[in-house]
């Protein structure tokens, strides 16, 4: 049956792509490691840094630590996935990718599908180990509601931000330009997003930066997930262009998703067959 | 069992000028045959071989395997076909028995399968001390070996290699030629691309010579050589000559009668290749060069070679066209092609 033939035959392929991958991680844990101690170290030191800011400083009171915490775990993610493209990268660059694409590969999206699987699952892995941390460090715990939002929302920026890193690694010619651009846009993002600071404390340029920032959008459902009180239609954000409620902000990161998906995939198409 | 019809292709513009890799190149090669292509370094080879093995399109003509047209139906050509590409592509973190493992789920081979080639081609290529040590720890031998063991993984009808003893020491590369040798006798149709000429003299049946994008010479190595004819003798009149004398020279050689062609070596000195009708003329060429008290450093004579062949078609060697077509090369298109 021709069918199951070609679903069995994707299934085996894409597998093997994704066990190669995996077998990469554990063998050389330096990705997974570093994924997770870059943030736990903003985590522990930022939150130090404000440890003794005055009571009620920030919208809502709370502590800083607590703040931050949503920040940093979507950081986490956002940075795992942007390092997606690095290794098609590095195999279109030493040949490797060839070995791919001369072989009978049923569908060449199980390069791509093999990428996303991989990227999502590390990178959630690595948010899950900030929540933990962040918990421990008495920042507090998302509800059990609460954390099956944090868990699409950070899926759905990983799945956007996976297809932009593989849309890079399509177009820029080698692994230098890739980590360049990385390295360009990643701390410019967090700055210009809700991660250290809520919007009232930034200069009107800036808070227009950060309420159209898709990490605020993430940022901001997470945050909200940690109050007991949680409701998807309480208001998150105040952006000087209205407010915002975490459903709605759950809903632009999903048309983010679909567009950057729709966007990017005649160049995968292109560059893949 | 491969048809090549009118391809062409061209890299690079920009900073460089655009190179005609492929000039309006037709090929046939026949099944069950061990079939070789020589030809310099820029003369279309790999670029060939990538376009068969449905890598990169041509800009026109047309690529059949089979009766199977490679370009509206390139999955179908991939699974009779196994590619062992001149850069050895490896992961270096996986080992041998693992890599050949993924290459076997890229294939759809079943677990049966699978482990049943996996010990086969361990076996056939003597990587079994080796193969489960991380590819990264690989020889050149043991990596061109696994890569070899890659291609043939899923029993292709045809195998495809791609310079694949350059940078080899002599034992690996004399253990693939007899690994090639077998594939041939057990039917696999083996193409090889070569800028070697004693590897394809000594394993190829049939040939084709590229020169600039296009076959300038095909069939098997000694009727090639047999209907060149005559003898070669290769003349220095001192260790290291120059253009001028040796043009000079070529003038005076010429003139003997039974000199056929003289051609400057410019990559060996500025020797003097000279091809001659009988062996006798040698030793007309030595009365005529003492009548002109011109001194012989060197004289050598030999039965014609595939180079010979390659002298005459194109007036030139094949150390002499690798030079020129150096400065030619656009690397950065190339590459990026390749990517």
């Amino acid at each position: 049956m021709p069918q199951v033939s070609a679903a069995s035959e994707i299934f085996q392929e894409t597998l093997a792509l994704t066990r190669r991958l995996f077998l990469q991680l554990i063998r050389r844990p330096s990705t997974l490691v570093a994924g997770i101690l870059q943030p736990l170290i903003w985590l522990v030191l930022f939150g130090a840094l404000f440890a003794n800011a005055p009571e009620g400083l920030l919208p809502g009171g709370g502590s800083y630590g607590r703040f931050l915490g949503a920040g940093v775990i979507v950081f986490t993610a956002f940075s795992a996935a942007l390092n997606a493209g690095l290794p098609v990268m590095f195999d279109r660059e030493f040949g490797f990718l060839n070995r791919l694409l001369v072989a009978p590969l049923r569908s060449r999206a199980s390069i791509v599908l093999a990428s996303v699987i991989y990227i999502t699952l590390l990178s959630l892995i690595q948010s899950l180990s900030i929540i933990v941390a962040a918990g421990l460090l008495g920042y507090g715990w998302p509800t059990l509601p609460g954390m099956l939002i944090v868990v699409l929302v950070l899926s759905l920026l990983i799945f956007a931000v996976t297809a932009l890193s593989l849309a890079l690694a399509f177009s820029l010619p080698g692994h230098i330009e890739l980590i360049a651009v990385i390295f360009i846009s990643n701390l410019p993002l967090l700055f210009a997003s809700t991660a250290l600071a809520p919007l009232s404390f930034m200069p009107s340029w800036l808070s227009w930066l950060a309420s159209i920032n898709p990490l605020t959008f993430a940022i901001e459902p997470i945050r909200a997930s940690y109050s007991n009180n949680f409701h998807l239609t309480d208001i998150v954000l105040i952006a000087p262009y209205g407010s915002l409620n975490s459903l709605t902000c759950i809903f632009i990161l999903a048309s983010l998703s679909l567009f950057l998906f729709l966007a990017v995939r005649p160049l995968l198409d292109r560059r893949l067959n | 069992m491969i048809e090549l019809k009118h391809l062409s292709k061209t890299y690079g513009g920009g900073k460089h000028q655009p190179v005609k890799a492929l000039n309006d190149l037709s090929l046939q090669v026949p099944e069950g045959m061990l079939y070789g292509i020589l030809g310099p370094n820029g003369s279309g080879k790999s670029t060939c071989l990538r376009i068969l093995c449905t890598l990169l399109a041509p800009d026109s003509g047309t690529v059949t395997v089979s009766g199977i047209d490679a370009l509206t139906q390139p999955r179908q050509v991939r699974r009779l076909m196994g590619y062992v590409a001149q850069d050895v592509a490896i992961d270096k973190i996986l080992t041998g028995r693992e890599l050949l493992s993924f290459q076997a789920d890229l294939y759809h081979l079943s677990s049966n399968k699978r482990d049943e080639r996996i010990s086969e081609l361990i076996g056939l290529l003597d990587m079994g001390e080796w193969v489960d040590r991380r590819c990264g720890s690989y020889s050149g031998g043991m990596r061109r070996r696994i890569d070899l063991a890659a291609g043939l993984l899923h029993s292709p009808q045809l195998l495809v290699l791609d310079e694949p003893t350059v940078g080899l020491d002599i034992e690996s590369r004399a253990v693939l030629w007899q690994v090639l040798g077998q594939l041939r006798d057990q039917g696999v149709t083996v193409l090889l691309s070569s800028h070697y000429l004693e590897e394809i003299d000594v394993l190829a049946d049939r040939l084709a010579i590229f020169d600039s994008g296009s076959v300038i010479a095909e069939g098997t190595p000694s009727d090639l050589k047999k209907a060149l004819g005559g003898e070669r003798i290769t003349l220095k009149v001192r260790e290291f000559s120059d253009l001028h004398e040796s043009a000079r020279l070529r003038n005076l050689l010429l003139e003997c009668p039974g000199v056929r062609d003289v051609v400057i070596n410019k990559s060996q000195g500025f020797s003097l290749n000279l091809l001659v009708d009988t062996q006798d003329v040698s030793e007309v060429i030595r009365r005529h060069l003492m009548d002109q008290d011109v001194p012989v450093f060197s004289l050598t004579q030999s039965r014609p070679s595939l180079d010979d062949v390659y002298l005459q078609a194109t007036g030139r060697t094949l150390m002499d066209a690798e030079l020129a077509v150096v400065g030619l090369r656009d690397p950065k298109a190339e590459r990026k092609q390749s990517m």
